[in-house]
């Protein structure tokens, strides 16, 4: 069974996020970019996979500009055995991404894609539902636990208040949550292989796809600062102010 | 504007969160149906049918949708949306696992999250994590949206609106289907819709100490919840970590215990009215967003303030 696995370059989770002074945006000049960490996990995932013999082939694909190449190697170093990076210089939503991987999907046909429940710059959480739609296939969302048997998948599924187990047919979606597993770190001589292994180029727009988004960003402004308060000396004067001043107990 | 919202339940009743979304659809303005698709469901359309602004409630019961499959509900939803101009679901687990298969199916965008209603076309809605505050405009036909709860307060009740059943063929997709459930057991109220929060964090040492939080949740009639560092280093369940990547809250009092207050954790509290921090560490984080902190050991204020209250 052959695994496609979508991947997308972000800001790296360390750095603090800047809103840029017109409002334009988030500055990324200069910023250190990374694997979206649910990307990361969904690669992990996928070669744990083909280690256990369950998989056959793992592909990475990310579109972007030429950047997106940096992340594709960094999969590759991971594990993943070929990548394909879909040019272009659009920033596109979650609805165009999915389009264009179904139509990968098409092309590749995987028996399963694993891709990250959201990235962390966007927060959308919707790229895996929506490719699943598009192609027809089950979905299993934010994933703890996948067992893959007998041409069906159950995945078990962090939900609120627990967990959901349900089993789908494959091929089939499944998008990662944290606990899925810790992903590994690249080893040098890994990191060294990846650099010889099979990284295709296609233009987004060969696809045939439509990639205009209706949705226009008016703008994007950093978020109301709270204030701190007061420090109190002891449990009575908490309780006492909580009771008298804040009125909340 | 005709707004299509769909209920979050459990078959027996109504989860808060639907009262919330019925009052960021007011807040757009329009006719509100409100869909409550499940399995012997009749409870929940009943509770629907009694919120305020609510003008009209459809019931699709079958066992197709007991277990909200988002292929079976998706399907479902994208056949009745198609006449309306918005549709609505709360951005919880279940809202966000089968809406954006509805946008996908309808052709259009889904904007995630929405905090704050502009206009009828224009939403607020948090990226990275927070950070950031983006207001956006949609030009499709139909704006699909998941509203984060929180953000809302609930619609009233008092309504009796009418509630019709649908008689279409149910949506069975074939591709999926329900194993079994794990939710955790509690008497208390959930993290989300709870008026009081209670949470301890990596101060805790260790999850039996995490006992010492029940007896001030059980006089406050609290939820306990949890930071990503406790989860992480094994104190407590998954599920009842508060933060950026588990569960956004802003009840009216937060009480952080032990708890530094990374901004992965702030992202998940920040709203909240009234935040109470208690921690030894008198530069911990946590006390630039607290309205009150006490710099003390959590094991002497605990019990102390359990006494007190």
């Amino acid at each position: 069974m052959k695994i496609l696995v979508p991947v997308k370059r972000v800001i790296d989770y360390n750095v603090k996020v800047r809103v840029k002074a017109d409002q334009t945006g988030v500055d990324l000049a200069n910023v250190k970019m990374a694997l979206n960490p649910f990307c990361e996990i969904a690669v992990e995932e996928a070669v744990r996979l083909k280690e256990a013999g369950t998989a056959s082939e793992v592909v990475v694909v990310s579109i972007g500009t030429t950047a997106v190449q940096e992340q594709l190697r960094t999969a590759l170093a991971l594990g993943a055995d070929r990548a394909l990076h879909i040019e272009t210089d659009l920033n596109l939503d979650s609805l165009q991404v999915a389009k264009l991987l179904a139509k990968v999907v098409a092309d590749e046909q995987p028996g399963m894609v694993i891709l990250g429940k959201q990235a962390i710059d966007s927060d959308n959480n919707q790229t895996g539902q929506m490719l699943a739609a598009l192609t027809g296939m089950g979905q299993g969302t934010f994933a703890s636990k996948v067992v893959v048997n007998d041409g069906k998948v159950q995945v078990t599924r962090e939900i609120d208040g627990g967990l959901q187990t349900v089993e789908l047919t494959l091929p089939a979606v499944v998008s990662t949550d944290l606990r899925l597993n810790e992903p590994r770190y690249a080893s040098l001589p890994n990191i060294m292989k990846a650099k010889k292994k099979p990284l295709d180029v296609k233009a987004a727009d060969s696809y045939g796809v439509s990639l205009e988004s209706k949705v226009t960003l008016l703008k994007v402004a950093a978020p109301v600062v709270r204030q701190g308060g007061v420090k109190v000396e002891s449990v009575a004067e908490l309780v006492d102010k909580l009771k008298h001043e804040a009125k909340v107990i | 504007m005709a707004i299509l919202l769909i209920a979050e339940h459990n078959n027996q009743s109504l989860k808060t969160e639907t009262h919330k979304v019925v009052q960021a659809a007011a807040d757009i303005g329009g006719d509100i149906t409100v869909l409550v698709a499940g399995f012997n469901c009749a409870a929940a359309a009943s509770e629907a049918a009694m919120i305020s602004g609510v003008n009209k409630v459809l019931v699709a019961d079958n066992a197709a949708y007991e277990h909200q499959l988002a292929e079976n509900i998706a399907a479902l939803v994208a056949e009745l949306g198609k006449d309306f101009s918005h549709i609505l679901t709360a951005a919880t687990t279940t809202g966000k696992n089968f809406l954006p298969r509805v946008a996908a199916l309808l052709d259009v965008a889904q904007i995630s999250d929405v905090i704050a209603i502009e206009s009828a076309d224009t939403f607020v809605r948090p990226i990275y994590a927070g950070n950031a505050i983006a207001t956006v405009q949609s030009a499709d036909a139909i704006k699909v949206l998941t509203v984060r709860p929180a953000a809302f307060r609930a619609a009233e009740t008092g309504n009796s609106a009418p509630v019709e059943a649908i008689n279409t063929t149910a949506h069975d997709a074939g591709v999926s289907g329900y194993v079994s459930e794990e939710l955790t057991k509690s008497e208390r109220p959930e993290l989300t819709a709870a008026r009081v929060v209670i949470s301890g964090g990596r101060g805790m040492q260790n999850g039996e100490n995490f006992a010492l939080l029940n007896g001030i949740a059980d006089k406050l009639g609290a939820a306990i919840g949890a930071s990503r560092a406790a989860v992480d280093a094994g104190f407590v369940p998954n599920d009842m970590q508060v933060g950026q990547t588990g569960k956004i809250v802003a009840p009216e009092l937060y009480i952080a215990v032990g708890i530094s207050g990374a901004i992965q954790h702030l992202a998940g509290m920040k709203d909240s009215k009234i935040i109470v921090a208690i921690n030894k560490d008198a530069e911990a984080p946590i006390f630039q967003v607290a309205d009150y902190g006490l710099v003390a050991d959590l094991f002497t204020v605990l019990p102390e303030l359990e006494q007190q209250l």
